[in-house]
């Protein structure tokens, strides 16, 4: 169980249920781990807790069963070892472009000279292409700015960890196109460990080392990891044409419309602790075959 | 477009207060009597003579203005004090009630608002304390603190506090949570929470409080200062009741309405620094 950067163990979360004794469960025997360095994007439909497991590992929300490890420790609160990136950019509306970053980073580094301060800020956001707007309100910006801006603003404070939770979902599909390509090229120069939530299957493709397939809540779990064997760096215009591709692209969609429903009524019967299978669609011949679960459900 | 606009306005306006000066001169204008046959009894009991309006006419208000605005700072004892004079003693009142306010009310409606428990404790209470006219503390200030002055500022004081706790502990309580997400993420003390998310998001909403407590206490100062006396606008407009220089009389209403427009664009000043679009 130790070695991994981050171990998520048996993780579960239970809401209660108005007009019943037995509490909703969302998810349960949820159980992964991401290295050091990883990109990892999470994919599932509305309502199998992704945004709840990605609050815990932010230490926004607290699991009903189960804990979350990071470098060695229990994750009991938000930190600055987690920065988060939300879906509604949280930009602070009185600040500037700058200040809404210099805040965060005078907050990570409380002895930083203001001079230092401003600089490693003003790096961050002109790697996001934002060095010619850094005193205008986040108001005078346009959606995709604002986004580029917390995106800047949770890779500045250099967190261990950085969660996103569907940072483009708002955004439309050209201006999620260019930012998706600034944040692989902010991500390859500063190799952050990466958690995000997307609904987007390209984007996961094109953005993640590894993806985690949820099914179905309630008593969601996650059912597989799948391997994203595509070499970066990757490019949104040439992506199509890497030969693993399409292997990988056909077998998430493929799971989000069959498998994630019939895996869902067969999870109940399997092991809590289970782990997730790791699946490599571009060399599926190095890999067992499927368990007799998958075909039965 | 906009000129033309602002023309049209100011046509409109000026035609407004020149028909309306115009009709109120001419309904105070001395009645010219026809004949003494036709006298009433009370006419004859006044000596059948043209008596004047009681209702002065605009024209004598504005002579009485240029007179009185021409030396506002005169003191020749406590019944004759310029207008000037008169309206630092009120303003002054009102700063001191209203800075007294401003002192306990944000802090304690910081408090409310960020602690869903208090909010629910003190609410009752000031739902209770919110509509009672503040003039209706004045018997008790009066018995407690024995000064007249001292009681005007704590009338202006209890009037002002409420719509300035309200709005502060409403604001608190509704920033956004994204934003206290961040300050907790970045792991922000709840001291520099306060001061660095919280204030800044609540401060358009505090500022609007302000703005709506300066406005009730202007409104107050002149009756409290009818019933305690000695100085002030409101002591003023009574006096010269008591005189019957009801020119004197309509010039300070005016004025009451100058000094509440100018500390109402004070404030509408001061929010503009703190105002921000989502």
């Amino acid at each position: 169980m130790t070695g991994h950067f981050l171990q998520i163990e048996n993780l579960a979360r239970r809401f209660p249920q108005p007009g019943s004794k037995e509490p909703t469960t969302v998810f349960e025997g949820v159980n992964f781990s991401i290295e050091k360095g990883e990109f990892v994007c999470i994919i599932g439909h509305s309502g199998c807790g992704k945004s709840t497991i990605l609050n815990v590992l932010a230490g926004l929300d607290y699991p009903s069963d189960g804990h979350v490890i990071m470098d060695g420790k229990v994750i009991e609160g938000p930190s600055r070892d987690q920065g988060v990136i939300f879906q509604n950019h949280s930009l602070l509306p009185w600040l500037s472009t700058l200040h809404n970053v210099t805040f965060a980073v005078r907050a990570r580094w409380p002895s930083w000279s203001r001079a230092k301060i401003r600089e490693h800020s003003v790096r961050y956001l002109e790697m996001v292409g934002l060095g010619e707007v850094l005193s205008r309100k986040p108001a005078q910006l346009s959606g995709g700015m604002r986004q580029r801006v917390g995106i800047a603003r949770a890779f500045a404070i250099e967190p261990k960890l950085l969660l996103m939770d569907e940072p483009f979902g708002a955004l439309d599909a050209l201006t999620r196109g260019v930012i998706q390509e600034e944040l692989l090229k902010i991500w390859a120069r500063t190799h952050q460990t990466v958690f995000m939530i997307t609904h987007d299957v390209d984007e996961s493709v094109l953005l993640a080392d590894r993806v985690l397939l949820m099914t179905n809540g309630p008593n969601a779990r996650v059912a597989e990891s799948v391997i994203v064997d595509i070499p970066r760096p990757r490019e949104r215009a040439t992506l199509h044409e890497q030969p693993g591709y399409y292997p990988v692209r056909n077998h998430l969609v493929e799971f989000l419309v069959r498998r994630a429903k019939t895996l869902a009524s067969a999870a109940r019967d399997t092991d809590p602790r289970h782990t997730p299978r790791t699946v490599n669609p571009v060399k599926p011949d190095n890999f067992p075959p499927r368990p007799a679960l998958v075909r039965s459900g | 477009m906009l000129t033309n606009l602002n023309l049209r306005a100011a046509i409109v306006s000026i035609t407004f207060l020149i028909a309306t000066l115009g009709l109120w001169q001419l309904a105070t204008a001395p009645q010219v009597l026809t004949g003494a046959g036709e006298l009433s009894e009370y006419e004859l009991l006044m000596g059948g003579a043209s008596q004047p309006s009681g209702i002065p006419a605009p024209s004598q208000v504005f002579s009485h203005a240029v007179d009185e605005l021409s030396r506002p700072f005169y003191d020749a004892g406590p019944n004759d004090k310029g207008i000037g004079l008169q309206l630092a003693y009120s303003v002054g009142r009102v700063m001191a009630g209203f800075g007294l306010a401003v002192l306990v009310a944000i802090p304690l409606g910081f408090v409310i608002g960020m602690s869903p428990v208090l909010n629910k404790a003190f609410n009752p209470y000031i739902q209770v304390l919110k509509p009672i006219s503040p003039l209706a503390w004045m018997p008790l200030a009066l018995f407690i603190i024995k000064d007249s002055n001292t009681s005007a500022i704590f009338v202006i004081f209890i009037c002002s506090i409420w719509p300035m706790l309200i709005n502060t502990a409403f604001g608190v309580a509704a920033v956004r949570n994204d934003w206290l997400n961040v300050a907790r993420t970045l792991e922000l003390s709840k001291l520099r929470t306060a001061f660095t998310v919280i204030l800044p998001a609540a401060a358009p909403t505090i500022l609007t409080g302000m703005r709506i407590s300066v406005g009730i206490a202007w409104l107050v100062i002149v009756a409290a200062e009818m019933l305690v006396g000695g100085t002030g606008i409101g002591y003023y407009v009574w006096n010269e009741w008591n005189n019957l220089d009801l020119a004197s009389v309509i010039f300070a209403i005016l004025m009451i309405g100058i000094v509440g427009m100018l500390l109402d664009g004070m404030l509408v000043q001061a929010s503009r620094f703190v105002r921000y679009q989502d």
